[in-house]
């Protein structure tokens, strides 16, 4: 094993964490916009450390050149969608959760 | 170092089946679109996994390119059509 994927390892191992820390938020959390704060910002930032870690392994050249690519798109376009779907369910009228409220939608 | 990709990517695929059961049963359309477009997420970093696996990167990559497009684009259309309907 040569630096380069010593380095990388770490990388994906965290954005591995944070995608269970995502999926077990949709899992679990009581209301729709709980569970879109747990995907929107644990996916992003998942993805982000993801890609990193593996154009770290892959090194310079065209294909790392597209991973970084597909890394800053990402963080662009996932807090995008994230804010366009939570807008979407405030006009939609669909009540935010309070405490004491019980499950709801 | 394979190994671990593999590793990897089956962790991940444990996870996509566990999004799967929101996108699936979720109440209402919404939480069903936030559990798709956590799958996709996903998906992108699989497929990038299975080019590291098969030692064709290059080739995969174009398609975890275009998969992540195809996911922005399907999340944004179906928010728009909620919101001008109004209504869930």
């Amino acid at each position: 094993m040569n630096v380069q994927q010593i380095v990388s390892i770490p990388f994906l191992l965290v954005g591995f964490f944070f995608f269970l820390a995502a999926t077990i938020g949709l899992l679990r959390f009581p209301d729709f916009f709980c569970r879109l704060h747990a995907t929107g910002k644990g996916d992003t930032m998942a993805v982000l450390l993801s890609l990193i870690g593996l154009s770290i392994y892959e090194g310079f050249s065209l294909t790392g050149l597209k991973l970084i690519f597909i890394a800053v798109f990402m963080f662009l376009a996932q807090p995008t969608a994230t804010h366009a779907i939570s807008r979407a369910a405030m006009r939609c009228g669909l009540e935010p959760w309070v405490k004491g409220k019980g499950k709801t939608q | 170092m394979s190994n671990f990709f593999l590793c990897l990517g089956m962790g991940l695929f444990v996870l996509v089946f566990l999004c799967l059961y929101r996108a699936s049963f979720g109440p209402g359309v919404l939480n069903r679109i936030a559990g798709i477009c956590a799958i996709g997420t996903k998906t992108l970093v699989v497929l990038l996994l299975m080019g590291f696996i098969y030692n064709r990167v290059e080739m995969f990559i174009d398609i975890s390119m275009v998969y992540a497009l195809l996911n922005f684009i399907a999340t944004i259309t179906a928010a728009k059509y909620l919101e001008r309907k109004g209504e869930l």
